[in-house]
């Protein structure tokens, strides 16, 4: 149910759709893209971003929220922590209990690793994490008629040729291998009766390769990935995030001190390897955007691998997705899958107009959205004074058929009717939404996290924490891949690594070296990271609260 | 007693947390209005869109006898709801190993013989926030038909609200979890291209033209990328 203007609007897209079906606009050239995004993508806006004033990667240029969190203080000092009590030696910690990090764990056990001796730690609890809301799908080259070199074309100029080599590489040429494992496993993926995977195009994509699960292609994975994660026995800390690695005397990387919450007590783990699988940063609200990623996204591991010594890369590019529900308000900013549009839903303006094609890649269209709304005007008000574009649903049954939207995007179509609009029926509004941090800490192609001087021993890392792989701009469908094949390399290359590794005495010397750091630079000690958690209490609450308990 | 707080304009609803009342504005989720009161979550927060099951929500409303079950960041709050979510659900988990796990009838019967305990009395269906036909795929499993369990409890998200509310003491979305293995392990036909891309690049059929690819210059590549063919946009049928 939309209200009235609205409604008037959607008769609009009605009178046009039968005429839109017959044509798409037509794809930009790679000028007028470079112009668009110039333009109008939030990346470019004046003031976002600064130069970081402290670390290894001094000078570069990062979103001013993140660069608050990596200038700021720990949240301990480490003088306040008694490293000389162990409470969990283990050859291996990962740190994240996402797609990534359990992923990781699995292939560190097909490579010997015995499970008691591998610990996952994680924030909130196993599986929460953005792997499992990636609703669209995850790319492979697995069809005649494609190669992972296609792949490597579609990767690289999609992230603005600015993605390392070696990781592109890797992610176009593991594909295959990583499907056919989850399929070993029993994940469901979509397939005909005789097997072939079900296959469409994603934003940026030059042949259908994108493999989905319905719209629960994350999840689907992610509850497998789990289940089999407990059937092995591989141990799990809950609701206990790190806060700080551990280094040895020689500066390798040695575990982490890790908080749980709910006690407020902290846990010294001595690892061989670590592996940092802590995501990305979504709920720092980058430009104060909403965002698609879960309650836990705070850029924790960016800012813990930074004190320890890691560059990072392409943190200056952010990724809005352009299909954030902007209507109703309750559901402001949540994914609406890219499917949507591989399916043949598009995007058309407040008088039922195309003015975009439906796939260009991320930021083109997410850039075309806001210039429809804000330079052309053309956009939909909503009654909280939203502004966004119709994403045309309907059409999708027309053109595959019906029940298509139930059958292939049963969570879309949950969603939007438990706030009782009829996806089936009605187009649904969408706006850019923040959605993922393309960049991160650099690695190398066997996931080890590099550092001044090249890899930092027992570190390593993989997913959205790390950076390279998708250079300036991620394809859909690519980080449900970069989780898997990089949380494989990182299993599979600690598990090697502990086999020889020796740790010397524990320290937190390179937090205290930091902490230096800062105060020569000036900062103040004002801030202190990582976050943890997003704080939505009310104003009025927060206003009222007294610290005495 | 008399209420101290009034309600200041009408937007504004009466929402009970875990018994305590609170005024928060018309229109928020569950979720958003327990924040606004002044709670911050540890548990009880996950996703926040609908994926995660993390959110199960308890409730009743003033003058109704009915339990409500839902999640808290997918449901809009209404006055009077009297509220409290799960921070954790206790249901065991079968352990097995898949490679080992026989796909015939007595498979779930097996790791789950308590689904014989059911006795169709359709609460976990009440209770289910997604909607889904819970009991159906429960008395497929007991039936043995693994087809149907794991295609009817596809769109789980594994909150736990059915097994919480079980008369049966059965572990629903540990039942779907197994079921949804085996089918898609040992039902669901293999994709026999993706083995054969698999030998491909075992065989490195594609290593050179990588390699060439990773050494080339932005220019060279741009021009590839720009002028690459695309894949018809045509509509397969599925």
């Amino acid at each position: 149910m939309y209200p009235k203007e609205m409604e008037k609007s959607i008769r609009k897209v009605e009178e046009t759709r039968q005429e839109r079906l017959k044509k798409l606009p037509e794809r930009m050239t790679a000028k007028e893209r470079e112009e668009i995004l110039k333009k109008f993508h939030p990346d470019y806006r004046k003031g976002a971003k600064r130069k970081l004033k402290v670390g290894v990667s001094k000078g570069s240029i990062l979103p001013n929220e993140v660069a608050d969190l990596i200038e700021a203080y720990p949240l301990i000092h480490p003088d306040e922590i008694d490293l000389s009590q162990i409470d969990y030696e283990t050859d291996i910690l990962i740190i994240g209990g996402g797609g990534a990090g359990t992923a990781a764990a699995l292939w560190a056990y097909y490579n010997g690793i015995k499970p008691e001796n591998i610990l996952i730690a994680t924030k909130l609890r196993h599986g929460d994490a953005n792997t499992m809301m990636a609703q669209g799908g995850i790319q492979a080259a697995d069809k005649p008629n494609d190669s992972p070199a296609i792949h490597y074309l579609d990767v690289i100029g999609g992230g603005h040729y600015a993605n390392k080599p070696e990781l592109v590489a890797r992610l176009v040429l593991d594909a295959p291998l990583i499907i056919k494992w989850h399929e070993d496993l029993g994940v469901m993926y979509d397939k005909k009766p005789d097997g072939e995977m079900i296959t469409v195009h994603g934003g940026g994509t030059s042949r259908k390769r994108m493999h989905s699960a319905k719209d629960y292609t994350g999840m689907e994975i992610m509850r497998v990935l789990r289940d089999e994660a407990r059937n092995i026995g591989i141990t799990t800390l809950e609701f206990s995030p790190a806060i700080e690695l551990i280094t040895d005397e020689q500066g390798k990387v040695a575990g982490a001190v890790l908080f749980n919450m709910e006690t407020e007590q902290y846990y010294v783990v001595k690892a061989k390897a670590t592996i940092m699988a802590t995501g990305g940063f979504g709920r720092l609200h980058i430009q104060g955007f909403p965002t698609t990623n879960h309650y836990g996204a705070t850029a924790d591991g960016l800012v813990m691998a930074y004190r320890a010594g890691a560059k990072l890369r392409d943190m200056d590019s952010v990724q809005y997705h352009p299909t954030g529900a902007a209507y109703p308000e309750q559901i402001l900013g949540l994914l609406v899958t890219e499917k949507v549009r591989s399916l043949g839903g598009q995007p058309v303006n407040v008088d039922g107009e195309q003015f975009v094609h439906p796939l260009e890649p991320r930021d083109v269209e997410a850039s075309a959205f806001i210039r429809e709304c804000y330079e052309r005007n053309k956009g939909v008000v909503t009654p909280t004074g939203m502004r966004g574009v119709w994403l045309d649903s309907p059409m999708i049954e027309m053109i595959h058929g019906k029940g298509t939207i139930e059958r292939r995007l049963g969570a879309m179509f949950r969603m939007f009717q438990r706030f009782d609009i009829d996806m089936r029926e009605e187009p649904i509004l969408v706006f850019p939404t923040l959605h993922y941090q393309n960049g991160g800490i650099e690695i190398d192609k066997e996931a080890r996290v590099l550092g001044k001087n090249g890899v930092i021993a027992g570190l390593f890392a993989a997913g959205e924490v790390e950076g390279g792989v998708h250079g300036k701009n991620r394809l859909m469908g690519n980080s449900l891949l970069d989780t898997q094949v990089f949380g494989r390399a990182a299993g599979i290359n600690a598990a090697k690594y502990v086999k020889k590794a020796k740790i010397g005495k524990l320290t937190l010397k390179h937090v205290k070296k930091y902490i230096e750091e800062l105060k020569k630079a000036k900062i103040k000690e004002e801030r202190k990271s990582p976050v943890l958690l997003p704080d939505y209490r009310g104003e009025k609450a927060v206003a009222r609260m007294i610290d005495i308990f | 007693m008399a209420r101290k707080k009034k309600i200041e304009n009408k937007k504004m609803v009466r929402i009970y947390i875990m018994g305590k009342e609170y005024l928060v504005p018309a229109g928020l989720t569950i979720m958003k209005a327990i924040e606004y009161a002044g709670y911050r979550y540890i548990r009880g927060a996950g996703c926040r869109a609908g994926f995660c099951g993390a959110c199960a929500t308890v409730y009743r409303k003033l003058g109704d006898y009915k339990l409500y079950a839902n999640l808290a960041c997918q449901t809009t709050v209404e006055d009077g709801m009297y509220l409290v979510q799960l921070p954790f659900v206790p249901a065991n988990k079968a352990t097995y190993d898949i490679e080992k796990v026989k796909p015939d009838e007595n498979a779930i019967l097996q790791y789950y013989p308590e689904v014989a305990r059911c006795v169709s009395c359709n609460t976990c269906t009440k209770a289910c926030p997604q909607g889904l036909e819970v009991m159906d795929y429960i008395q497929a499993a007991l039936r043995g038909d693994i087809k149907k369990t794991a295609e009817l409890s596809f769109d789980c998200i594994q909150c736990g609200l059915c097994a919480i509310r079980c008369p049966a003491e059965i572990a629903h979305y540990h039942v779907g979890q197994l079921a949804r293995r085996i089918y898609g392990k040992y039902m669901m036909p293999k994709a026999k291209h993706l083995q054969e891309r698999i030998k491909e690049i075992e065989a490195g059929k594609f290593d050179d033209e990588i390699k060439k690819l990773m050494k080339m210059g932005v220019k060279r590549l741009k021009e590839l990328y720009n002028k690459r063919e695309i894949e018809g946009e045509a509509v397969e049928s599925d």
